[in-house]
C-alpha cells in the first residue's frame, strides 16, 4: 500500500486530480448542510450577476434560483451517475469478457460479435434513444450509460483472461478438479483487477460527460438538479447571462479532468512496468 | 482485395439488420400505442378508426411478421412517417443529411490535421515548454464537454469579438450565390466544426506524440541516423509514416463520436443537420423520426468504418500481404 501511494504520488497531476475530486465529493456530501433550501427554489431576482451579492456569489438563473446551490446539488448527481453506471457497466462487461476469454471457441466468437455490435453503434446516439424511449429518470440514464460503455471492459477482460488461461497455476487448478466458475472467480479474475481499476476510473469520467450531455439535451431526471441541465437551460440566454452556462461547465471540466489525471496516476501505480516503458 | 471488400460489406449488412431489429423493438417499447397516437394526430380517436389503422399498418399481425414488413420497408428506404412534421421520415433526413456530412467531415479533417501536427511538434520538443503547453491543452480538450466548448466559443468569438457567426448555416436573407455563398457557409462552419473536432483533436495529439516517441526508439531509425541522414528527413520519412499507423485506426473510432456529437453541436449552433433534427424529434417526442435518425447515423458510422478499413490496407502494405 505504501509502495502504491509512493508510485501514485510521483505523478504530480494525479495528486492534483485527487485533491480536486476530494473537494467535489466533499461539496456533494455537504450540499444539504450548506444549502438547506432546495436548489429549485427562487431566492432572488432573476439574472442576478455573479459577485454582486455575498449571499449568492455565483448569481441567479432565469427563474431566480441560486447558481452555487445548483452546482453543489449537481455534484451529487454527476458523481452518483458516474459511479453507479460504471459499476453497472463492469457487471455487464466483466462476465462477458471472462466467459469469452476463458472458454474460447464459439462462445468467444458469439460474445465478441455481440460486443462488436455495441461498439459499432454510435454510443451517444444510442444513449439518447434509450433514455428518450424509456423516459428520462436517474435509473434510465444509468442503464443507458452502462449499456453503451461496457464493450471496452469486455475486450480488456477477455484479453487478460486469454493470456492468464494458459498459465501453469490455472492448469493446476483445472487438474485439481475445480469447476470453471471457481477458477474464473478465484484464480483468473483477481489477477485482472489492476487494469480494470484504471479503465474504471476513466469510465467514471466518460459517464459524467455522457450524463451531462443527456441532461443538456433535456433528457435529465426532471427531479434532480444537474450540471448539464443548468447549461441546457442557460443555452438560450447565453448572450444575456454568460455565468449560467460558464460555471457548471467549469465544474464538469474540473471533475472530468481530475478523474482522467487520477486514472493516469493509477496506471503508473498499478502497472509500474508499463508506466516505466512509456517514459 | 475484392474478396476483402465483399466480406466487409457482408459483415456491415448483418450489423445493419441487427440495428434495424433493435430499432424495431425500441419503436414498440416507445410509450403509447402507435395506432392510438396516429388516430389522435388525425383528430379521430374512436375505436373503429383505431382498429382500421391497426389493420392498415399491420399492427394486428404477429410481432415477427411486423418485423418483416418493417425490414422490407427500410430496404425501399421507407423509414416511417413523422406525424409531427407531416412528412416521411426518410425525406426529412435526406433533406438534412448534406449539412451534417459537411459539418462532420470538416470536423474530422480539422481534428486530424491540427491534432497530428501538434502531436509531431510536441514529440520533437519533448520536455520543452511547447511540449508542456500542447500536452496540457490536450488534457483540457479531452475533459471539456463538447456542447459547453461550443457555447463558450459562441460567447468569445461571436458575441464578444464578433469575428465569426455563431448561429445557422448561412447568412439569412443575404441570398449569396456561387463563391460568395461558399465563403459565407465556410465562415459559419468554422466554430461548429472546430468545437465538434476538439475531443478527437486531443486524442490525435496524445496518440501522435506517444507514437512518434515510440517509433523514434526503433532500430531502423538508429540505422537511418547512423547512415548520416538529416534529422528532418528521418523525422518525416521514417518516423512520421510509421507513427501514423495507430493514428489511422483511431479515425474509425471517431466516426461514432462525430455523429453523436453532431446532435450537441448542431443544437448549439442551430445547424440544419440530422443532429438538430434528432433534437427536434426529442423535444416533440417524435419517436419514428428519432429512431430514423438513429438508424441513419449508425449506417453512416458503418460506411465510414468500411472506408477506413479499406484505406488502412492501402496505408499499411504489411496487412495487404497477410
Amino acid at each position: 500500500m505504501a509502495d502504491f501511494w509512493k508510485r501514485f504520488s510521483r505523478n504530480r497531476g494525479a495528486v492534483i486530480g485527487l485533491a480536486i475530486l476530494a473537494i467535489v465529493i466533499l461539496v456533494a456530501l455537504l450540499a444539504p448542510l450548506i444549502f438547506p433550501q432546495s436548489p429549485w427554489r427562487m431566492v432572488q431576482r432573476p439574472f442576478l450577476p455573479p459577485f454582486a451579492m455575498d449571499q449568492y456569489p455565483l448569481g441567479t438563473d432565469a427563474l431566480g434560483r441560486d447558481v452555487i446551490s445548483g452546482l453543489a446539488y449537481g455534484a451529487q448527481v454527476s458523481l452518483l451517475v458516474g459511479l453507479v453506471s460504471t459499476v453497472a457497466a463492469l457487471l455487464i462487461g466483466i462476465p462477458i469478457g471472462a466467459l469469452a476469454g476463458y472458454f474460447g471457441g464459439w462462445v468467444d466468437d458469439a460474445l465478441m460479435r455481440f460486443t462488436e455490435f455495441f461498439q459499432t453503434v454510435p454510443s451517444f446516439a444510442l444513449a439518447i434513444v434509450l433514455v428518450a424511449i424509456f423516459q428520462p429518470s436517474i435509473e434510465s440514464i444509468i442503464a443507458a450509460i452502462a449499456i453503451v460503455s461496457w464493450p471496452p471492459v469486455a475486450r480488456l477482460v477477455r484479453g487478460e483472461v486469454l493470456s492468464l488461461r494458459s498459465r501453469e497455476y490455472v492448469e493446476a487448478a483445472i487438474l485439481s478438479g475445480q469447476t470453471s466458475l471457481t477458477i474464473i472467480l478465484r484464480q483468473v479474475l483477481p489477477n485482472t483487477i489492476s487494469p480494470i481499476i484504471v479503465l474504471a476510473s476513466l469510465m467514471v469520467a466518460t459517464a459524467i460527460l455522457l450524463e451531462s450531455s443527456l441532461s443538456f439535451l433535456g433528457l435529465g431526471d426532471p427531479n434532480l438538479m444537474s450540471w448539464g441541465y443548468m447549461i441546457g437551460a442557460a443555452r438560450t440566454v447565453i448572450r444575456q447571462a454568460w455565468w449560467l452556462s460558464f460555471f457548471p461547465g467549469v465544474a464538469i471540466l474540473l471533475t472530468v479532468l481530475a478523474l482522467n489525471l487520477i486514472g493516469e496516476g493509477l496506471n503508473d501505480a498499478l502497472n509500474p512496468r508499463l508506466a516505466r516503458r512509456g517514459k | 482485395m475484392l474478396r476483402f471488400i465483399l466480406m466487409r460489406l457482408g459483415k456491415a449488412a448483418i450489423i445493419l439488420i441487427a440495428i434495424l431489429t433493435l430499432n424495431f423493438f425500441l419503436i414498440h417499447a416507445a410509450p403509447g400505442d402507435p395506432a392510438a397516437v396516429m388516430a389522435g394526430e388525425a383528430g379521430a380517436a374512436d375505436a373503429k378508426f383505431i382498429a382500421q389503422l391497426r389493420e392498415q399498418f399491420g399492427l394486428d399481425k404477429p410481432l415477427l411478421t411486423q418485423l418483416g414488413i418493417y425490414l422490407k420497408g427500410v430496404l425501399q428506404f421507407d423509414l416511417g412517417f413523422s406525424y409531427r412534421q407531416q412528412m416521411p421520415v426518410a425525406d426529412l433526413i435526406l433533406d438534412r443529411l448534406p449539412a451534417t456530412l459537411l459539418l462532420t467531415m470538416t470536423a474530422f479533417v480539422i481534428s486530424l490535421v491540427l491534432g497530428t501536427l501538434a502531436g509531431v511538434l510536441a514529440s520533437a520538443r519533448v520536455g520543452k515548454w511547447s511540449d508542456t503547453a500542447i500536452s496540457t491543452l490536450a488534457l483540457l480538450f479531452y475533459a471539456t464537454p463538447l456542447y459547453w466548448a461550443a457555447l463558450m466559443a459562441v460567447l468569445l468569438f461571436s458575441v464578444y469579438f464578433n469575428w465569426l457567426p455563431g448561429f445557422g448555416y448561412e447568412t439569412v436573407g443575404a441570398n449569396y450565390t456561387g463563391l460568395r455563398r461558399a465563403l459565407d457557409i465556410g465562415q459559419h462552419l468554422i466554430l461548429p466544426a472546430t468545437t465538434l473536432g476538439l475531443f478527437f483533436m486531443a486524442v490525435y495529439m496524445r496518440m501522435t506524440r506517444a507514437s512518434m516517441l515510440e517509433v523514434s526508439q526503433l532500430d531502423f531509425v538508429k540505422t537511418a541516423r547512423a547512415k548520416g541522414l538529416k534529422p528532418g528527413i528521418i523525422q518525416r520519412r521514417h518516423i512520421f509514416r510509421n507513427a501514423m499507423l495507430p493514428v489511422v485506426t483511431l479515425a474509425g473510432l471517431q466516426a461514432g463520436q462525430l455523429v453523436g456529437g453532431a446532435v450537441l453541436t448542431e443544437t448549439v449552433f442551430a445547424w440544419p443537420g440530422i443532429g438538430r433534427l434528432m433534437f427536434e424529434a426529442l423535444a416533440q417526442r417524435d419517436y419514428n423520426l428519432l429512431l430514423g435518425v438513429f438508424f441513419v447515423s449508425a449506417a453512416m458510422v458503418l460506411l465510414f468504418n468500411l472506408i477506413t478499413d479499406i484505406l488502412y490496407r492501402f496505408v499499411d502494405p504489411r496487412i495487404r500481404v497477410a
